[in-house]
């Protein structure tokens, strides 16, 4: 049995190795042969802005793009595998010199975090609504809930974090509307200091809740449905009649229950707040993933815009394998 | 046919909300297209008249440029409803070539496909197409529903794949392959037929998507192309900052609540079809 169990997430390993092997090929080859040669454009770029030779405008694409040009292409291809492995994505092409790999372990822990904590505020508030409204379902708090879930989940994230700029900052002036723009006021440094963490809280908290309310509606629906099905199982019966506190059974046996199924969706949502997170960073210039992936879209600079693509795939990737290991974790039934 | 139709309907107004969602949806196309005909598009600039607030002259006030923005939503839908309704067909009818064909064929090919579209899954949508939109000039509308189209198969390729797997072991099926009708005749007129609701059902959420994506790309402005469109007055309510001012928060509002609207419309009907379609969902 325990093998089973290893042999399952060993394919789920095994298949997530994959998914990245792909990502990683196809941004090579992305950049190499769409009709706009990023590396062509950029040698031919340096050429008549900077009058070079053809031979230094190659030389120096290839060490911006850490590719060796004079190779042939099933080489060059290996030279970047190598080079990824060992944690080198180029260099970027406007802000010559630094390193892809640097610039963006500057900007991946704004995005962790305010992901990471929409996700779970997010999930854990939406399976408590969920499950209140289907203990009172039928009733008045139930409508409103459930109409406010279903509005809300119908509309674009981003959407809904322009509509907290106006309603927040520029009608209601609740939040100052420099809270909304940026990840840090100037002048604070990053460090361990209450100051720091006030400031960076202040600021992620629009992006937060803009986050949550976009994804809490999904959670509350599906909760309430999980809910319900639970209710009429006959363990549930069963459970009552022992005598068993209200408390034991909400908590354990239905709440439990109901929530199991979700874990599947968990995955799902994590793509889909970090690929939300695109444009909802770029909305309130928090200064994330996916703020520089548009920035380098827009910018043009591409070994930029590869790298990032790459760790925001992977990361992706990989929650969605944690979230698997919880899933297996938390259900004896898949490891039989 | 009539009969069917007149079920239809009679389903339809039971669900109350399902019902406003239909009847804000053709709302929503007859403003998109057929207004246009009878009410011109504002695009002259008057420098004296920007951000008026509204008037009778100007029911949602005037833009950046002093333009009337009714007009400007009234024009707005066409491109953003015509693309969501390609990407849509393009995206369902993959699916469904894909899907019956997986679910029928089985062994290596379903293995290829089903694992093709478990990676597109995985990779996040929405960078994805930012990264393509780098490459790819998406100058026209059909241009944008070909790419979201594109890549927006494969969650409900995987819908009808299970739903072919199911149907494939029914007796009606059985009873066409004993009669020899071959697979393009079972496919066709035996299945896809009863998998009807599933296809409509993806072809809705289908098109939900594809709205949020193309809004998104040109709110970060990845589509040069110029015409009228919501998302575009969005793209120059944020960019010129009149969401920052009270005066100006009509033209930011406006496209934003159509495209609200639009969106809860299509997923109250396509609620309201899942309770049509399945008998057992219908109350009381």
């Amino acid at each position: 049995m325990r093998k089973i169990f290893t042999h399952y997430l060993f394919k789920r390993f095994l298949r997530m190795i994959f998914v990245i092997y792909v990502v990683v090929t196809f941004t090579f080859f992305l950049i190499r042969f769409m009709p706009s040669n990023p590396v062509e454009i950029y040698i031919e770029n340096l050429m008549s802005n900077y009058s070079m030779s053809y031979e230094d405008a190659r030389n120096m694409a290839s060490s911006l793009f850490s590719i060796d040009l004079d190779t042939p292409l099933w080489k060059q291809y290996l030279i970047y595998l190598k080079n990824l492995l060992r944690g080198d994505l180029g260099k970027s092409i406007l802000s010559s010199n630094i390193p892809v790999a640097e610039m963006i372990s500057g900007f991946i822990p704004w995005t962790i975090f305010s992901v990471g904590a929409s996700l779970i505020i997010s999930f854990f508030l939406g399976i408590s609504l969920g499950m209140m409204m289907a203990y009172r379902r039928g009733g008045i708090l139930d409508h409103c809930m459930t109409t406010f879930a279903s509005i809300v989940s119908a509309i674009p994230s981003y959407l809904i974090g322009l509509l907290l700029i106006v309603l927040l900052g520029v009608q209601l002036k609740i939040v100052p509307l420099s809270y909304m723009r940026g990840s840090i006021s100037p002048g604070v440094k990053p460090g361990f200091n209450l100051k720091f963490f006030l400031d960076a809280l202040a600021h992620a908290a629009v992006p937060i809740t803009t986050y949550v309310i976009s994804t809490v509606g999904g959670w509350m629906l599906s909760m309430k449905g999980n809910t319900l099905n639970v209710l009429g199982e006959d363990y549930i019966t069963v459970a009552r009649a022992r005598g068993l506190k209200d408390r034991t059974i909400t908590f354990k046996y239905v709440g439990k229950n109901a929530m199991l199924p979700l874990m599947t969706s968990l995955a799902i949502s994590i793509g889909f707040i970090f690929g939300g997170s695109v444009i909802i960073e770029n909305i309130f210039v928090y200064k994330g993933m996916g703020w520089l992936l548009a920035q380098s879209i827009n910018s043009r600079d591409y070994t930029v815009m590869q790298g990032v693509f790459l760790i925001i795939t992977v990361s992706v990737v990989l929650a969605n394998f944690i979230a698997e290991l919880l899933y297996v974790k938390l259900d004896p039934r898949i490891r039989r | 046919m009539k009969e069917g139709l007149k079920i239809f309907l009679r389903q339809l107004l039971r669900n109350k909300v399902g019902f406003a969602g239909f009847v804000i949806l053709i709302l929503i196309i007859f403003m998109s297209f057929v207004l246009p005909i009878f009410i011109p598009l504002d695009t002259k600039v008057k420098i004296n008249e920007i951000y008026q607030p509204p008037s009778l002259k100007h029911p949602l006030g005037t833009d950046f440029q002093g333009r009337d923005i009714l007009s400007q939503i009234i024009h707005g839908g066409k491109d953003v409803i015509i693309v969501a309704v390609f990407a849509g067909v393009i995206g369902t009818t993959i699916a469904v070539s894909l899907g019956a064909l997986s679910g029928f064929a089985g062994g290596k090919t379903d293995m290829v496909i089903t694992s093709l579209a478990d990676i597109l899954l995985t990779i996040p949508h929405f960078p994805l197409l930012a990264v393509l939109a780098a490459f790819i000039r998406l100058s026209s509308p059909i241009g944008l529903a070909l790419l979201l189209g594109l890549l927006s198969w494969p969650g409900a390729m995987r819908a009808i794949r299970a739903q072919v797997l199911s149907l494939k072991e029914r007796d009606f099926v059985e009873a066409a392959r004993v009669l020899n009708l071959g697979t393009f005749h079972i496919i066709f007129k035996e299945i896809i037929p009863n998998m009807m609701n599933y296809i409509v059902m993806n072809f809705i959420f289908t098109m939900r998507s594809a709205v949020y994506s193309q809004v998104g790309l040109i709110i970060l402005g990845f589509v040069p192309y110029s015409s009228h469109n919501w998302g575009i007055m969005i793209y120059y309510a944020w960019t010129r900052g009149a969401i920052f001012y009270k005066n100006s928060v009509l033209y930011l509002l406006a496209p934003i609540s159509m495209i609200a609207l639009f969106q809860w419309s299509l997923v109250s009907f396509a609620r309201a079809l899942e309770g049509i379609f399945n008998p057992r969902l219908r109350e009381g």
